[in-house]
């Protein structure tokens, strides 16, 4: 038996080794987060660029988002191991986008359950084979279907789970920064992670509706939260006011495609002039901002 | 070896992926698409009958810009038959056959294509003299959280089959008249993972399209999955008098995303649009 410890022992420092602790600051009384730079995802970052953490509960551990790479999500399971001796209980993806899932395979084990919006198996489904058909290429890193771990628990409309003497409120949202975005507050200390719907410096990217995003950020914009997490950017402790960039940039957009739209310009037309004096206010605006013409402009163009 | 010899050896294998990376390879044309489309046919590679725009950059995969310009303007003595359209690299290359007539005025094609990865975008015209050409032009479809899906799946669900025509201000009798058709459809490509068989969800794509003007045709079309969701198209006719422009289409759904051997039928829709020149 104690041979078999021993084992087990140096296998559990080997990974220790291949998965470094991540860098993480706790940001509100059992809140951890560790916040990225901003970069497009590629072979030198391994697509490890959103902002991923965990709240600990009495009873247990809550992931949230886990990870850009398998290797994010086990140094962030390492971080936990030595954060707390609690048990990770629960799983939560806030969309599909890979920076946000690609570490699941850390945590798949008995007593853990992946949690996510009632449309995420879906834009799994749909998107999964894209997203690993190109992972070593674009990456660096191997993944296969194992990595894309569907919800075990779906969230329809909202749903609060607790994790021991510590509710966690979780809102499937309507389209937005995709279709398939899910926030999470933390009733304790009064922050919402919202994950991908609120993104500073790095230019907001829409893959789902313009129009749904916006009237999602009308709606949050109303509610009282002491802080705020991001799926990329800093964390905010003065809402709604680190909002409104964002709300800014994608109001702007909606104004001039629905004016190009209404003149009869084209789609290619709009993607070489909509917006481009906000270059100034973004990081990764190349990179984004005529993906997000485009996703307008087709959106708008059947709105009436 | 000497060392400059060394020095070019290793400056070639610099370069060589570069190369490979920056532009497309006509493999997929000469292993299976030429023979399965044009078998037997003399294809001469030119600009000469028509022109292919796309971005060099796919900004957003799932609908990618691309037009076709034909060089000269369709006449009863010379006109362009035939468009056909390719995205090599796709898993399902064929993007559409588009016929044209001499009363379409303009064999000018434009529409938003989903292109899967880094590829060449390929248009092969048929004159009326039996002669074809070919032009590409090399696409880089972004990566990152980018799919060739379509963002909201549900919202183009929901007004499936709805149309619209645009046609510009002030035409003019006997002119070719450029005019935009867009079709809410979700054109589900079926691609997903078999894996999770529940959500084992179908190819659902508008498949025929016919474009008249008074009766006379405009534009035939037999399309697939490689075009974007909500299909949009601009094209011209000619407008001789007032009149009714037509629209119709089908939708089929086939069981494997590669193969049209087993498809079963869907709606047929039909929208028309009243022209006063």
């Amino acid at each position: 038996m104690k041979f078999v410890l021993l084992i087990m022992g140096l296998l559990t420092s080997y990974s220790s080794m291949a998965a470094p602790p991540l860098s993480f600051s706790q940001v509100a009384p059992g809140i951890y987060l560790h916040t990225s730079a901003h970069h497009w995802p590629d072979r030198d970052n391994h697509g490890e660029i959103a902002n991923i953490g965990f709240i600990v509960g009495e009873r247990c551990v809550a992931v949230i988002d886990s990870g850009g790479s398998p290797q994010q999500g086990a140094a962030l399971r390492n971080t936990i191991r030595q954060v707390t001796a609690k048990p990770v209980c629960y799983v939560i993806n806030t969309h599909v986008h890979p920076d946000h899932i690609y570490g699941n395979i850390a945590f798949k084990e008995p007593g853990v359950q992946f949690v996510g919006h009632h449309k995420l198996a879906r834009a799994m489904a749909t998107r999964g084979d894209h997203y690993l058909g190109r992972a070593a290429e674009l990456l660096d890193i191997q993944v296969n279907h194992d990595n894309i771990i569907p919800p075990d628990i779906e969230v329809n409309d909202s749903m609060t789970l607790n994790i021991g003497n510590r509710e966690l409120v979780l809102t499937a949202h309507p389209s937005a920064h995709t279709d398939n975005d899910l926030s999470v507050y933390d009733k304790t200390t009064e922050t919402i992670w919202l994950a991908d719907l609120l993104f500073l410096e790095h230019i907001p990217v829409i893959d789902g509706s313009i129009k749904g995003w916006l009237s999602e950020i009308e709606r949050l914009e109303k509610n009282h939260y002491k802080l705020v997490v991001p799926g990329h950017g800093h964390l905010v402790k003065d809402w709604p006011a680190s909002l409104q960039p964002q709300k800014a940039y994608l109001n702007s957009l909606a104004t001039e495609v629905r004016a190009m739209i209404k003149q009869g310009k084209t789609l290619e037309q709009a993607v070489n002039t909509v917006g481009l004096p906000a270059k100034k206010n973004w990081q990764l605006f190349e990179q984004f901002h005529r993906k997000n013409v485009t996703i307008a402009f087709a959106e708008l163009e059947w709105e009436d | 070896m000497h060392k400059p010899y060394n020095a070019i050896f290793l400056l070639a294998l610099m370069i060589l992926p570069a190369i490979a990376v920056a532009e497309g390879d006509d493999i997929t044309w000469n292993t299976v698409l030429k023979s399965q489309f044009f078998a037997g046919k003399n294809i001469e590679e030119s600009n000469a009958v028509i022109d292919l725009d796309a971005p060099y950059r796919a900004e957003d995969p799932a609908i990618v810009p691309v037009k076709v310009s034909s060089k000269f303007a369709q006449s009863k003595d010379k006109y362009i038959k035939k468009i056909w359209l390719f995205v090599d690299k796709n898993p399902f290359p064929f993007v559409g056959e588009f016929e044209f007539f001499p009363e379409s005025g303009k064999a000018d094609l434009a529409l938003r294509v989903r292109v899967n990865t880094y590829s060449d975008i390929r248009a092969v015209a048929e004159t009326n003299d039996g002669k074809f050409s070919m032009t590409k032009k090399f696409v880089k479809a972004s990566g990152g959280c980018s799919a060739p899906i379509g963002a909201d799946l549900d919202e183009a669900m929901k007004r499936l089959g709805k149309v619209k025509f645009r046609l510009d201000d002030g035409i003019q009798s006997g002119q070719p008249a450029l005019t935009q058709l867009m079709i809410s459809h979700p054109n589900l490509t079926g691609m997903q993972m078999d894996q999770m068989t529940r959500f084992i969800r179908k190819s659902h794509f508008i498949d025929q399209l016919k474009v008249t003007f008074n009766d006379k045709p405009v534009l035939n079309a037999k399309i697939d999955i490689a075009i974007s969701a909500d299909p949009n198209f601009r094209f011209y006719f000619v407008p001789d008098k007032a009149g009714e422009l037509k629209a119709e289409f089908t939708d089929v759904s086939c069981e494997s995303p590669t193969s049209r051997n087993v498809c079963n039928k869907g709606g047929s829709y039909s929208q028309s649009y009243t022209v006063s020149p």
